[in-house]
């Protein structure tokens, strides 16, 4: 006989969890009892939203399913955000949070809150377990639901009468669903292959659009291969970005709201759109009507919820990304796209990415030097703002799950946990924050459990003492009035210090490159890099809500004037040597 | 353009899944005009008829996110005049002795009964597709219908 407790941790080491993030609390102390006498690290953190943002930011960065751990009531509030932030942008999770004694539920208990209710809406399934005989059943489908087909998070809801009451271990060895085994493993649809692949073979100005099912999916190599074989250019959304190498000649980065305007561009030209593992969100289309309005559009997505959901495809095919793609390999041909290459190429140098000099430092510079210094092989989290754009379009990635960040939910305050919890997946290798002071604001306070585990991250903060996309958006739509934009200056160097952390500040360019480089050298504990940086600076380009991609705001042609510089983003890594922005 | 459709829904026979499957038709802003809600031949697995507002678009997406549900086994749309439906109706009317006799004739055109009758009401039971009843609802109008149940449509292929 086991305690259920005890059979939820058994059941854990055999999904291989091998790390936990949580608080503990009333109603899950059996819970917690029982992970503090087996071989899972459990890691404390500070408030249950970074214990679900950590989680997160080490599936994104693992690929592996994240688990967080909280009490009932406010300790399972807590972590909505984070699930909402897990379920929007597809991420492998399970929640487990403790709930009152299955006698009391609904009787306003201390501490109870109707969990599953709160969390039905942002939750790929969950489970309220009443009975330990379900438990390990439960503890097996919420994996397998997590992770297959569409990822997302799970929350199981353990009444603490459940995790002390005893019964017989029995591990499924097998999980089967009904009502899932079609989306957890779809069928292989080669009618809508065949005709998607005659689409490509037909064209002559194709463009992929991939997304993150194609990184879900583990689809990179096929990804590149279709690229190759055929040779078609490749935008990815933002989420998407890591899925294709940047540098690869093919490559045109991001489209969308804040894309490249040359990609843009590409988008409203090509004439057939094929999009891969990506959902269509109003931040790539701006407007639906007009979004790749010359282009057949062919939409390769795990998920039929997903497809003709914003946008009206052509060419449907539902199914696991990897699969199809392979399918799709075997029968595209090499195209003649050189002449839409050389249109692209030159689209390239006509519309380059652009910012102007100021005075003060400028967030885009910081975080091109980051891109040079880590060569591109960091894995990047950010916050969710002007930075997160700048991130984007500044830093080059190159491999696959190299950039965690909430695109869907746009959670602030997502940078920090998410990177603790990257940090904790990928142990040896490099994990910048790259925040902004209103978004690390909302979660600083992970700043200790990163120095509790002496973990080397890297926090660099663009400080420019507002909501700078507010600000932003307040100078374009509403007359310039800062309606509560701006922020109280913060220390942010006391602040790092004051959690054990090293805390450099950097008010000159000069300054910038050795700061990073400094932090870059610490290893035995997180360093926050607060760099003070224009007020006002404005992200461009720009496609404003409900225009067309030609449309866009903040052009090159627009920046020359007032001093734009080309920027040369798309370089070599091992080129950095060469190149000079300073 | 905002029109009825009839889905039918086999899902798990568990506590919650009328939850799941009401919130994701509400949080896209549909209208449930009726949802019934039984066990089917299968102990384990009930089927949810259920009538909703919506445009066509909508509709598909809505299909396919209840599809997505873990605990919906299956869900049909039922195109029109391709199954058959079925509604049980009571209503309390008032009517006098003289009323009640109309009455009587009347409900037994639509094949309902008198499930009830005191001296200045009747109960009147009736049972079919949702266009006779509606019509039988019209009729009885002009006599005050003080109390009106419907069950709601459950349906079945042809």
């Amino acid at each position: 006989m086991m305690k259920g407790a005890q059979i939820l941790v058994e059941c854990l080491k055999r999904q291989g969890v091998e790390i936990v993030f949580g608080i503990p609390g009333g109603a899950n102390l059996p819970t917690f009892d029982a992970l503090y006498q087996s071989t899972i690290k459990v890691v404390l953190t500070v408030h249950e939203q970074g214990a679900a943002h950590m989680a997160d930011g080490y599936a994104r960065a693992t690929g592996r399913v994240g688990v967080c751990v909280a009490t009932s009531g406010p300790g399972a509030t807590n972590l909505v955000t984070g699930i909402a932030t897990a379920f929007m942008d597809s991420v492998p999770m399970v929640a487990l949070t403790g709930q009152v004694r299955t006698s009391v539920i609904g009787n306003d208990a201390f501490q109870e809150a109707d969990t599953i209710g709160i969390t039905r809406p942002v939750t790929k399934h969950s489970y309220l377990v009443k009975d330990v005989r379900d438990l390990a059943r439960v503890v097996c489908e919420a994996f397998h639901i997590a992770s297959t087909g569409r990822p997302g998070p799970v929350l199981i809801d353990l009444p603490v009468d459940t995790t002390i009451a005893e019964t017989e271990f029995v591990y499924p060895e097998q999980v089967s669903i009904r009502g899932y085994r079609l989306q957890a493993a779809p069928t292989i649809q080669m009618d809508a292959i065949r005709t998607a692949a005659e689409a490509i073979n037909t064209s002559e100005r194709p463009l992929i659009y991939a997304g993150a099912g194609v990184l879900h999916a583990g689809a990179a190599a096929e990804l590149a291969e279709l690229a190759h074989k055929a040779h078609i250019p490749v935008t990815t959304s933002l989420l998407g970005l890591g899925g294709f190498p940047e540098k690869d000649p093919l490559s045109l980065g991001m489209l969308g709201m804040h894309g490249f305007e040359y990609t843009n561009y590409a988008v409203a030209q090509c004439d057939l759109l094929i999009g891969i593992g990506a959902r269509f969100d109003d931040r790539v289309t701006g407007k639906p009507d007009e979004f790749a309005r010359r282009a057949k559009k062919i939409h390769i997505d795990v998920d039929p919820s997903s497809i003709n959901k914003t946008v009206v495809v052509d060419y449907p095919v539902v199914g696991d990304v990897k699969q199809v793609l392979r399918e799709l390999n075997g029968l595209v041909k090499p195209l003649d796209t050189r002449a839409w290459l050389k249109t692209l190429q030159e689209m390239r140098e006509q519309y380059p990415l652009t910012y102007r000099e100021k005075q003060k430092l400028l967030p885009q510079y910081i975080i091109q030097q980051i891109s040079e210094v880590t060569k591109g092989n960091a894995v990047i989290a950010t916050g969710v703002g002007q930075h997160q754009m700048w991130a984007a379009q500044f830093y080059q990635f190159n491999t696959p799950r190299s950039l965690i960040t909430s695109g869907g939910l746009g959670t602030m305050g997502f940078g920090l946990p998410a990177t603790i919890g990257a940090q904790f997946g990928r142990p040896g290798e490099v994990v910048w924050d790259i925040d902004g002071d209103g978004s690390f604001q909302m979660t600083a306070q992970e700043l200790a459990t990163a120095a509790q585990h002496k973990l080397p991250i890297k926090v660099a903060i663009m400080n420019n003492q507002h909501h700078g996309m507010v600000r932003q958006w307040q100078d374009l739509f509403y007359q310039g009035r800062h309606a509560q934009s701006r922020l109280n200056p913060v220390d942010f160097v006391k602040l790092a210090e004051a959690n054990h952390c090293v805390g450099i500040r950097v008010e000159q360019k000069a300054d910038v490159r050795g700061a990073i480089e400094r932090a870059m050298s610490i290893t035995d504990r997180p360093t926050v890099i607060e760099f003070m940086v224009e007020e006002v600076e404005d992200l461009w380009p720009m496609i404003a809500p409900g225009k067309a991609h030609d449309q866009m705001l903040g052009t090159y042609e627009s920046l020359k004037e007032a001093g734009g510089v080309p920027q040369h983003r798309h370089i070599e890594p091992d080129e950095e040597a060469k190149l000079s922005l300073g | 353009m905002s029109e009825k459709y009839t889905l039918s829904c086999l899902v798990e026979n568990h506590f919650g899944v009328l939850a799941r499957m009401s919130g994701l038709i509400s949080a896209r802003g549909f209208n449930i005009d009726s949802l019934t809600v039984s066990t089917t031949e299968d102990p384990t697995i009930s089927r949810m008829t259920i009538v909703v507002d919506a445009d066509a678009i909508k509709l598909e997406q809505v299909k396919h996110q209840l599809n997505r549900l873990i605990d919906v086994i299956d869900v049909q749309e039922l195109k029109e005049g391709r199954f058959i439906d079925r509604e049980l109706l009571l209503a309390r009317v008032n009517a006098n002795e003289k009323a009640q006799a109309t009455l009587e004739q009347l409900v037994k055109q639509f094949g309902g009964k008198i499930a009830d009758a005191t001296d200045h009401a009747l109960v009147i039971e009736a049972a079919g597709d949702t266009k006779t009843l509606d019509r039988l609802v019209e009729q009885l109008r002009p006599y005050t219908i003080t109390t009106l149940v419907r069950t709601g449509r459950i349906a079945l292929e042809k």
